[in-house]
């Protein structure tokens, strides 16, 4: 094996103490000089398995070989044959659970930093702008296909699609596109310009938005079908409804879901003095639950001005479900982590603001049916912690909207959507469904993998309707001849 | 798909009470009594949840009542004939539960009025002998009378001040039918939060069934952000995907009536920044 330096070429972070106070993006990202050193650091394997690690399968090899030469844009190219969002996905992947997890160079030094090199690549595509390169298709086709949810498996899905020359319409429920990528993750990890970005890149290939249209309210899927025309659709609603504890004095004012915190701050910019939207400016936060959007909540509520914010999570750190980075950069900035403690009930003041947690502290006892141990109350623990603000991030069901609505769509004992989990095809002929909505809380990238099948199957299953319809109708203008048309005897 | 909502009729019902009917089709079409829809007039402003006062899928038209009571709603009252809404969405919420025979009893008070207008046309389709019970301060604030009447088998008209109608709330009218034999069956309240709860009270000691509409403060307004959670008969329900009607009986009203003050120090100065000193 060739000697290879054993650390990661370090990414430029801003500095804790000054990031803390405000929304600028957190990582600064690489400079051409440190991702050709990183690419350098990759052994070109003849067998790149780091690849069977990405959802969505990205040419890593490639890309990074291309880098490690000093060809930027032949990277991009590379990346864009199999992921159309790259400055997001390398910005939020939990790459060391899926592709760096694979790197041969992992088990003794540090993988390659394929999240980084992918970064890289697609920040410096958007400088050098090449965006004009996708135009619209010249020739539509005739099947419309309408996908529900601008999320990241809807935007995967009319990508493939419109690629390929189909008419796609994508319908969105709130005022601004790209789902979990606009409401959930916010401005310091995932400026919102690259969603824009990537938005109007999908509007210059012919996509069209639509939004403020609830499919299951405003038009049913039936409805899309029947009235509307169109020939297939994609559900990617995401998991939408967000879980409470059901503890007492949960719905204390200064209570929130993640999903509304975020989206207050995310999608409504609470944060900035031009936006009407209030939410509480926390003195003393205290976030519940330990995964990504818990993270995301701490540290937007650090930047919101609390003096202490806190994770409470009734697991150990071992069993937090954040990536590492952004768990590295939460305990940065200053967040106090009460691990093994489980809040019981919260309490209010006279005026029904919540004030504080009674919480009671676990130990851990045998693994449960997630494989994680169980955390196991210890008799005697109870103790009471402060707080102005509650996030409660323990993640989300399925929005019932879309279930309720469509006549003979199945679901899963927890409200998912059963799909195939190759195709994404439902128990509905023509429609499709991937993402959170059928998986349950998951990642950005695997609900693009899920587009990404199903876009496949939805181009094979309109291909395989249109030649039966083609058929039919050869046959019906057999029929007609074979009983003497009029017109032709004439 | 064009999403468009224009205005195309507005009429001011008070001074900070206005009517709109606006043009859009795509929330016409699946409308029903009972839901809401939500609106937004600048970039950078709040999403609010208005209730439907009327509807017509013929003529693609949804009415809208607005009360001038914070920012959004003064940016909302400002707007005129050929002006669109930046967003208009809906129609959300689940369609009221309303009965297929019986008398029902409809309480509107405030400018909530308008929002039972649609259950009383549908109750009437449906053969319901619908009683009307209309209320506010004084007479200049009564609105929509005279529309609940083309709907209505009665009206009856509240004001605080006796300076019309019957003097006094509008649950002392409805005890005062009820006295007289009217024979209710149903009872459906849309209004200010304390009206609301005193016609679960007197309705509760009553034996009457009564629904009251709930418009806590809400963002999305399809089920994804919980911000709208009220307690009713001791669970917690979204009010947007599970409501807005619940069982008046069974409305923890203390919380609900906290959680609606949750905003309002900001909402006071962003009044008091956009002109409302009133």
């Amino acid at each position: 094996m060739p000697i290879v330096y054993p650390h990661k070429t370090a990414m430029p972070c801003r500095d804790p103490q000054e990031r803390r106070r405000n929304w600028d993006e957190v990582a600064e990202g690489y400079t051409a000089e440190r991702a050709i050193a990183e690419a350098h650091r990759c052994l070109n394997c003849q067998d790149p398995v780091c690849e069977q690690g990405c959802p969505v399968n990205v040419p890593i090899r490639e890309f990074v070989r291309r880098v490690a030469l000093g060809d930027f844009e032949g990277a991009a190219r590379t990346i864009r044959r199999r992921n159309l969002l790259p400055a997001i996905c390398g910005r939020v992947c939990p790459v060391e659970h899926q592709c760096e997890s694979r790197c041969v160079l992992a088990p003794h030094q540090d993988p390659v930093g394929i999240g980084r090199l992918e970064r890289f690549v697609a920040d410096w595509e958007r400088q050098h702008g090449n965006g004009e390169q996708t135009a619209a298709p010249e020739v539509w086709r005739d099947q419309k296909i309408a996908i529900v949810g601008s999320g990241p498996a809807g935007l995967t899905v009319a990508s493939d699609l419109a690629q390929l020359g189909y008419p796609v319409t994508i319908f969105e429920a709130l005022h601004a596109f790209g789902g979990v990528l606009r409401y959930g993750i916010p401005q310091y990890r995932l400026p919102k310009e690259i969603v824009d970005e990537d938005v109007e890149h999908l509007k210059r290939l012919g996509v069209e938005f639509v939004r403020d249209v609830i499919i299951g309210k405003t038009v049913t899927i039936d409805q899309l079908v029947d009235e509307f025309g169109y020939s297939a659709v994609f559900v990617g609603t995401g998991a939408g409804s967000p879980i409470f504890m059901n503890i007492p004095g949960e719905n204390l004012k200064g209570i929130y879901s993640a999903n509304e915190f975020l989206t207050r701050v995310n999608l409504m910019r609470a944060y900035s003095p031009a936006y009407d939207t209030p939410v509480r400016s926390p003195r003393r936060a205290a976030v519940i639950g330990a995964g990504d959007t818990a993270m995301d909540a701490v540290r937007c509520s650090i930047r919101l001005g609390a003096e202490e914010a806190h994770i409470v999570y009734r697991r150990s750190e071992q069993e937090k479900g954040a990536r590492a980075e952004d768990y590295e950069r939460a305990r940065d900035e200053g967040v106090i982590f009460d691990w093994l403690t489980l809040p019981q009930r919260f309490l209010g003041d006279e005026n029904g603001w919540v004030r504080g947690l009674e919480c009671i502290r676990t130990e851990l006892g045998e693994p449960d049916e997630s494989g994680r141990r169980r955390p196991v109350p210890v008799p005697g623990s109870e103790f009471t912690m402060a707080a102005d603000v509650v996030v409660i991030a323990l993640g989300t069901n399925p929005n019932p909207l879309v279930p309720q609505t469509t006549y003979g769509l199945d679901v899963d004992g927890h409200g998912c959507i059963v799909a195939d989990p190759q195709t994404g095809a439902t128990s509905r002929a023509g429609v499709y469904a991937g993402g959170d909505i059928v998986t349950g809380g998951a990642t950005v990238i695997l609900a693009m993998g899920a587009g990404r099948e199903a876009a496949t199957a939805i181009h094979e299953y309109l291909q395989q309707r249109a030649d039966r319809e083609a058929e039919q109708f050869v046959a019906g203008a057999e029929d007609v001849l074979d009983a003497g048309s009029p017109l032709l005897n004439g | 798909m064009d999403t468009t909502a224009r205005i195309i009729d507005k009429r001011d019902l008070t001074d900070i009470t206005k009517l709109f009917v606006v043009h859009a089709p795509l929330v016409a079409r699946n409308a029903a009594p009972g839901q809401f829809v939500i609106l937004r007039v600048t970039e950078t402003g709040e999403r609010i949840p208005i209730s439907i006062t009327d509807f017509s899928r013929a003529a693609g038209t949804i009415t809208i009542v607005i009360q001038e009571v914070g920012r959004t709603t003064a940016l909302v009252g400002a707007l005129g004939v050929g002006e669109v809404f930046l967003d208009f969405a809906g129609p959300l919420g689940l369609a009221a539960p309303l009965p297929s025979q019986g008398h029902a009893v409809l309480i509107g008070g405030g400018f909530g009025t308008g929002a039972v207008f649609p259950l009383a046309r549908e109750l009437r389709s449906r053969g319901v002998r619908v009683s009307s019970i209309v209320g506010a301060r004084t007479r200049d604030l009564v609105i929509l009378a005279d529309l609940l009447a083309t709907e209505s088998d009665e009206v009856h008209v509240c004001t605080n001040d006796g300076s019309l109608g019957y003097r006094g709330f509008v649950t002392g009218r409805l005890e005062e039918l009820m006295d007289a034999g009217a024979g209710f069956t149903h009872c459906f309240a849309v209004g200010p939060m304390p009206m609301m709860r005193a016609v679960a009270t007197t309705t509760r000691r009553r034996g009457l069934p009564a629904m009251v509409s709930l418009d806590p403060l809400m963002v999305d307004g399809t089920g994804m952000c919980g911000g709208c959670r009220v307690t009713v008969g001791g669970k917690s329900f979204f009010a947007c995907v599970d409501g807005p009607f619940f069982d008046a009986h069974q409305v923890d009203f203390d919380e609900a009536d906290a959680r609606l003050m949750t905003y309002k120090e900001q909402e006071t100065l962003a009044g008091e920044l956009a002109g409302l000193g009133r």
